[in-house]
C-alpha cells in the first residue's frame, strides 16, 4: 500500500503546490503558466505508476509508465519505422495533398456566388459525417502501403479544410474591397494582399482540425491492412499479441506526433497571424 | 441552408452526375473480367495485357461492354442507386416484412451505434459542462486543464480505442457499450468544454457587476446570467460533439472486432468482400448523423425562440 499513498500524497502536495502558484503573485508569468499545467501531468503519471504498482495491476492489463518507457526505449527502432510508414508518409503527404487541394477548390470555388451558396451546406454537413467508415473502401482500391492511407487522409482532411477557407475568403467586408477596387487592384492583388490574408486565422482553423484528422484517418485505414508496419498495424497486433506495453510505448509516440504536428501548425500560425487579436498578447 | 435551396440542389446533381461518369472508369477492369469469363469478345482479350492499359483506353475499345460497369454484384465503386436499393434491402424493406431487428437489418445495427453514440454524447457533454465550469470559476482548473485538454485532441483516440477495449474486458464489463461510449465522449467532450467556457465568460463585466448590485450569491448569478448567456454557445457546440460522438462510436465499432453497430457492418463488409454493404452502412451513418445534427439544430431553433434570443 506504501505506493498507493505516495501516489496520493503527492496528488495532494502537488495540488496544494499548483493552487499557491495559480493565486499567487507571479501566475501570470510565462514559468508559472507552463509549470502549473506540467505539475498536472505529472502528478497523473505518478498516480498511474502509484496506483499500478501498489495495486498491482497485471502489466497484460495496464503497464506503469515505467514499464512502457523502459519499452520505448528498448524499442526505438520498431518504433521509428513505424512512424515513418505511420506519420510521415501516410499522415502527412495525404495531409498536405488534401490541403493544398482543399484550399485551391476554395479558390476557385470562390469566384462563383452560386457554387459558394450551394457548396457551403453541404461542405459544412460531409465535415460533419463520419468519414473514417471510408478507409476500407480506399484500402482496396489503392492497396495495402501508405498510398491508400494517404488517401484516406485526404478525403477526411478536404472538407473541413475547404468550408474553413471559403468561410475565410469571405472575411473581407465591402469597405475593404472597395478600397482596394479605389486603388485599381485586379482580382489577383485583391485576393494576394487583402483576402487571403484576411482568410489566414480560418485558414488556420481548418489546418489546425486537419492535424488531428490526419493521424486519425492515417491509424484507422493500417487497421484494414497494411505492410507488416505502422503504428496502426503495430497496435492492433500488439493488442492480439498481448505486448502492452509496446501498444503503449506506439500510443505515446502517436500522441507525441499528434502533439508536435498541432503545436507545429500553431507555430506557424503565430508567425503567419501576428496580427489578429487572438494572437496578440494580453488580450487573453 | 436559408435561401440557398436551388445551389444547394445543383451542387448536390453534380456531386451525383460525377459519381455516375466515375463508375464506368472504376469499374471497367471487372466488368471486362467478368465478361471475358463468361465468353464475350473484349479488346484486349487477357486480363494482363489489358491491365498495361489506362482505364480510358478500355472503354473506347469495349464501348458496348460500359453498361456492365453499371450493374455489378461486387463493384469497387457502386452507382448512388445500387446504393440506395441495398439501403432500402437492409432497412425499409426488411421492416416491412417486420424483420426490423434481425441481424442483417441496418436499422438494427444503426439502433446499436445510435445508443452508444447517445450515452457517448451524454457522458461527453456531461463531462465537458463540468470542467468548463471548473475552468471558469477556478484559475488553477483553468491553468492546469486547459492546456491538457488541448493535447487531448490531439493525441488520436484510434489509438488508444482497442485499449479502451481490452482494459474494460479485463475488468470484466460485460458488451462493448461502455468502452464505447467512453470513446465517443472522449471526442465529444472537447467542443463543448470549449464552447462552454466560452458562453459561461460571455456576460460583461457590467452585467456581472449589475448582478452584484443585486446582491446576487455566486449560485444565483450563475443560473440567471451565466447559463443563459451560454445556451447559444451550448447548441452550436452540441451539434460539433454528436457529430464528433458518432464518430467516436463508429471509430470504437471499427477496429476492434465489434459485432453489431454501423462501423462492424463496415468491418463485416471489409472482410467478406461486400462492397455494397459497406456503402449502405456509411449511407445508413450519413443518414444518423444529418439526422442527429438536424435534431440538435430544431432544439436549438426553439428553445432560442422561447429564451427571445433568435
Amino acid at each position: 500500500m506504501g505506493w498507493v499513498a505516495f501516489a496520493l500524497i503527492f496528488w495532494v502536495a502537488a495540488w496544494l503546490a499548483n493552487i499557491r502558484l495559480a493565486n499567487g503573485r507571479w501566475s501570470n508569468r510565462q514559468a508559472v503558466r507552463i509549470a502549473v499545467p506540467l505539475l498536472f501531468g505529472i502528478t497523473l503519471l505518478v498516480l498511474w505508476e502509484g496506483l499500478v504498482r501498489g495495486l498491482e495491476v497485471s502489466p497484460v492489463i495496464l503497464p506503469a509508465p515505467s514499464r512502457v518507457a523502459q519499452t520505448f526505449a528498448a524499442s526505438t527502432e520498431t518504433l521509428w519505422g513505424d512512424f515513418r510508414q505511420t506519420v510521415l508518409k501516410g499522415a502527412l503527404s495525404g495531409f498536405a495533398i488534401g490541403c493544398s487541394a482543399a484550399f485551391l477548390t476554395a479558390i476557385i470555388i470562390d469566384r462563383s456566388a452560386f457554387l459558394t451558396a450551394g457548396l457551403l451546406p453541404v461542405g459544412n454537413f460531409v465535415a460533419a459525417l463520419p468519414i473514417v467508415g471510408i478507409a476500407p473502401i480506399l484500402v482496396s482500391w489503392f492497396g495495402f502501403d501508405w498510398q491508400s492511407k494517404a488517401a484516406v487522409v485526404v478525403v477526411m482532411v478536404f472538407f473541413p479544410m475547404l468550408v474553413n477557407t471559403v468561410q475565410g475568403l469571405r472575411e473581407t467586408d465591402a469597405m475593404q474591397r472597395d478600397l482596394m477596387r479605389t486603388y485599381a487592384a485586379g482580382y489577383v492583388q485583391t485576393l494576394l494582399k487583402l483576402r487571403l490574408p484576411a482568410a489566414l486565422p480560418f485558414v488556420f482553423n481548418g489546418l489546425k482540425i486537419a492535424t488531428t484528422l490526419a493521424l486519425i484517418g492515417a491509424i484507422v485505414a493500417e487497421y484494414f491492412g497494411s505492410p507488416t508496419r505502422g503504428m496502426g498495424f503495430r497496435i492492433s497486433t500488439g493488442v492480439g499479441a498481448l505486448a502492452i506495453d509496446l501498444v503503449w510505448a506506439e500510443i505515446a509516440v502517436a500522441a507525441m506526433a499528434g502533439t508536435a504536428f498541432y503545436g507545429a501548425v500553431a507555430w506557424i500560425e503565430r508567425r503567419a497571424t501576428f496580427w489578429h487579436p487572438s494572437q496578440r498578447s494580453g488580450s487573453r | 441552408m436559408r435561401g440557398s435551396l436551388v445551389q444547394v440542389l445543383t451542387v448536390l446533381a453534380a456531386i451525383v452526375g460525377l459519381w455516375y461518369l466515375a463508375v464506368a472508369p472504376m469499374n471497367i477492369r471487372v466488368a471486362l473480367d467478368l465478361a471475358e469469363r463468361s465468353g464475350a469478345q473484349v479488346v484486349p482479350a487477357t486480363a494482363a495485357e489489358r491491365q498495361a492499359r489506362p482505364a480510358w483506353q478500355l472503354m473506347l475499345a469495349n464501348p458496348g461492354l460500359i453498361a456492365q460497369a453499371y450493374r455489378l454484384d461486387r463493384p469497387r465503386l457502386p452507382t448512388p442507386d445500387q446504393v440506395g436499393r441495398e439501403l432500402w434491402k437492409t432497412t425499409g424493406r426488411m421492416a416491412l416484412r417486420g424483420r426490423a431487428w434481425s441481424k442483417r437489418s441496418l436499422i438494427y445495427h444503426g439502433w446499436v451505434t445510435l445508443r452508444s453514440t447517445f450515452w457517448g454524447f451524454l457522458l461527453g457533454t456531461a463531462a465537458g459542462i463540468l470542467i468548463a465550469v471548473a475552468i471558469v470559476y477556478s484559475r488553477v482548473a483553468d491553468m492546469s486543464l486547459m492546456p491538457w485538454a488541448i493535447i487531448s485532441q490531439t493525441v488520436p483516440i484510434v489509438a488508444l480505442a482497442p485499449m479502451i477495449i481490452v482494459v474494460s474486458a479485463q475488468l470484466g464489463i460485460q458488451g462493448r457499450a461502455l468502452p464505447k461510449a467512453i470513446i465517443s465522449a472522449y471526442l465529444c467532450y472537447f467542443p463543448v468544454l470549449v464552447g462552454m467556457v466560452k458562453g459561461l465568460r460571455s456576460p460583461a463585466p457590467s452585467q456581472l457587476d449589475l448582478l452584484r448590485t443585486y446582491d446576487a450569491t455566486g449560485l444565483q448569478s450563475f443560473f440567471k446570467l451565466r447559463v443563459p448567456a451560454s445556451i447559444p454557445y451550448l447548441f452550436t457546440s452540441l451539434k460539433v460533439g454528436i457529430a464528433a460522438a458518432l464518430v467516436g462510436t463508429i471509430v470504437g465499432e471499427l477496429p476492434t472486432g465489434a459485432i453489431s453497430g454501423l462501423g462492424a457492418r463496415i468491418l463485416i463488409g471489409d472482410q467478406f468482400g461486400t462492397p455494397l454493404a459497406i456503402w449502405a452502412a456509411l449511407a445508413a451513418a450519413a443518414i444518423l448523423a444529418g439526422g442527429l445534427v438536424t435534431v440538435l439544430d430544431i432544439a436549438q431553433r426553439l428553445t432560442l425562440r422561447r429564451m427571445g434570443m433568435a
